[in-house]
């Protein structure tokens, strides 16, 4: 029997990943994917809270939304990244450090 | 009063209004070839006075819900979308002659700033979580893309790229404690929201659950304010970004961050009894308050010493300006918010002034370095003293209007009893006064070595550096309609 707990550790490990993601790799792309997860999870969130109470459908309706923001803020970040893949030719976070010195 | 979308439809003018502009300046950019390089800055301005007419027109309508709870009405919206929208037109009027555009297609960047615009309006305004992290995103994503509009420029595109990973980062986990309140209350209402938390008491509430959304959503409020700990990414993103979109991105976000974090926590997770708000969960607010204030003040005056950029100094001192900002917020009264939104006002003006004379000199000399900027007197006496004057006022000395939002912040502290917190406030803005004066120094008294020739200014943006004086300048004497006007517009719409 699946319940509403699985569906949080499930998120809660998910968010976890992404943030452990976000921090450690040096690839712009893979932090991206990083970020991908932690909205994920939250989706994960308002879908099993939607689902296994009684308060309607305004979660899983968020979570609609925030899948088309995700893919909205790809796009942009993804831009950015070729843009810098241009300048630099390179996508690694290190190489983007003109603006500490 | 909830209404319905058809009958909010007429409450929803300036934002329709702001919509249609974007829609038309895209329009005009691809259909009008010999005519958009004129037509589109003309279109923008129109937009959004037009916006700001039809946002005055709206001043006594009474406070209410529209469509459904996505959106309120209020005095308090009323501020915040005219801040915004004068904010905008400055910084529009700002960016005419800016040379770190010219080079590059405008277009594109009107619309986008006038969907900035609309994000932030409707973020100010919005009472329903979804709606929330909508306009959040509507106003983030824009500004990555205004942030790294000189695409072939390294500094811009570092600085976008470390935007957008931060913001990315912060909102995600705002939104992870979204969906947590969501399945606390079982609502994405903030009213609802706030009834399903207050009908177990105000310290009913579990403290732990309180905390960890609190650490989340923070996240998301702190971002777009740049409050400690928040704030890495403001120094990178304002020295890379074009110098009109720094300008816009240090007043108009960091103001929308502060109506959304106030608009959240004070009709959604708090109750008011008598003037004075409890927040849910039993914990004390001031001191986690105070503490994110103190820290982000200091932090962003002790870094602005050090920085011989220019643009980077703004950066922190706006980081630094924040803290003062959030001290309004600690005493959580209607007359701490009325604190905050005088700040915000004068702040304008100020930094949005500072910044302007950042680009004009700029454009004729192509340096932020302040030892640059040695012998600016000689060179444009008129520059020079309104560079001084914008200094000043930031310092808070008087009679600049400067002076008159650091004495409702530190007044409101006072009044509260917080003396020692007022002090560390005094001291902060001694420290401060340091840096400052450090650019008048170099414009006033420094000997030029290098360039002689007088700087050029443009006629146009001679008068837009009178008319961001003037307010500097004579606000202080005209001060009843402004303290009338703010304190008119602490009221928040508390649902139903």
């Amino acid at each position: 029997m699946i319940t509403l707990q699985h569906y949080l550790l499930l998120s809660a490990a998910l968010f976890s990943l992404g943030i452990f993601g976000v921090l450690t790799r040096k690839n712009a792309v893979n932090v991206l994917m990083g970020i991908e997860l932690i909205l994920n999870s939250a989706n994960i969130n308002l879908i099993a809270f939607s689902r296994y109470s009684s308060h309607g459908l305004d979660g899983q309706m968020f979570a609609v939304f925030v899948i088309v923001v995700a893919a909205a803020e790809v796009a942009v970040a993804l831009a950015i990244v070729l843009t810098m893949y241009r300048l630099l030719k390179t996508v690694s976070l290190d190489q983007a450090d003109t603006l500490r010195r | 009063m909830i209404m319905s979308n058809l009958q909010s439809l007429k409450f929803f003018l300036p934002e329709l209004t702001l919509t249609i502009g974007i829609l038309l300046v895209i329009l005009c950019d691809i259909s009008l070839k010999s005519l958009r390089n004129r037509l589109n800055p003309v279109l923008t301005v129109f937009t959004l006075v037009l916006a700001a007419y039809y946002t005055f027109q709206l001043q006594d309508a009474t406070a209410a819900s529209l469509f459904h709870g996505m959106l309120a009405i209020d005095s308090f919206a009323q501020f915040f979308k005219l801040f915004l929208l004068l904010a905008a037109v400055l910084v529009v009027l700002a960016s005419l002659h800016s040379a770190e555009l010219a080079p590059f297609h405008q277009g594109e960047f009107f619309a986008l700033l006038l969907a900035v615009t609309l994000g932030m309006v409707l973020l100010a305004n919005s009472t329903n979580l979804a709606m929330l992290y909508l306009s959040l995103e509507l106003v983030s994503l824009t500004s990555y893309i205004m942030v790294g509009y000189l695409k072939t420029d390294r500094l811009s595109n570092e600085a976008s790229l470390k935007y957008i990973l931060f913001g990315a980062i912060s909102t995600g986990s705002m939104l992870y404690g979204l969906s947590l309140i969501y399945g606390m209350t079982g609502s994405l209402n903030l009213y609802s929201i706030r009834d399903a938390f207050l009908s177990q008491g105000v310290e009913g509430v579990d403290q732990f659950t309180v905390l960890l959304i609190l650490v989340l959503t923070m996240a998301g409020f702190g971002f777009k304010t740049a409050a400690v700990p928040f704030h890495f990414w403001c120094p990178d993103v304002y020295a890379g970004a074009p110098t009109p979109v720094t300008a816009f991105l240090s007043v108009a976000p960091k103001a929308a961050g502060f109506a959304v974090l106030l608009r959240f926590f004070f009709s959604g997770m708090s109750q008011n009894s008598g003037g004075q708000w409890a927040i849910v969960g039993g914990i004390n607010w001031p001191i986690v308050l105070i503490g994110i204030s103190v820290l982000t003040m200091t932090l962003g005056n002790v870094a602005a010493l050090t920085q011989n950029n220019l643009k980077r100094m703004l950066a922190y001192s706006s980081i630094a300006h924040a803290g003062y900002i959030l001290m309004g917020a600690v005493v959580l009264t209607g007359d701490g918010v009325k604190s905050m939104l005088i700040y915000l006002f004068v702040y304008l003006f100020m930094n949005l002034g500072a910044f302007l004379v950042v680009t004009i000199i700029y454009d004729s000399d192509k340096t932020f370095e302040i030892d640059d900027y040695n012998g600016m007197f000689k060179r444009s006496p008129f520059v020079a003293v309104a560079m001084a004057i914008f200094m000043l006022s930031l310092i808070g000395i008087p009679p600049f209007s400067g002076f008159m939002g650091k004495l409702y912040i530190f007044g409101s502290v006072i009044d509260k009893g917080l003396y020692w917190f007022a002090a560390i406030g005094a001291l902060n803005a001694a420290v401060a006064a340091f840096y400052y004066m450090r650019v008048l120094k170099a414009m006033l008294i420094e000997d030029g070595k290098g360039i002689t020739a007088p700087l050029q200014v443009s006629f146009f943006n001679q008068a837009l550096l009178v008319a961001l004086l003037l307010p500097n300048i004579l606000l202080i004497v005209f001060w009843n309609p402004i303290d009338r006007w703010t304190a008119a517009s602490v009221q928040l719409f508390g649902g139903v």
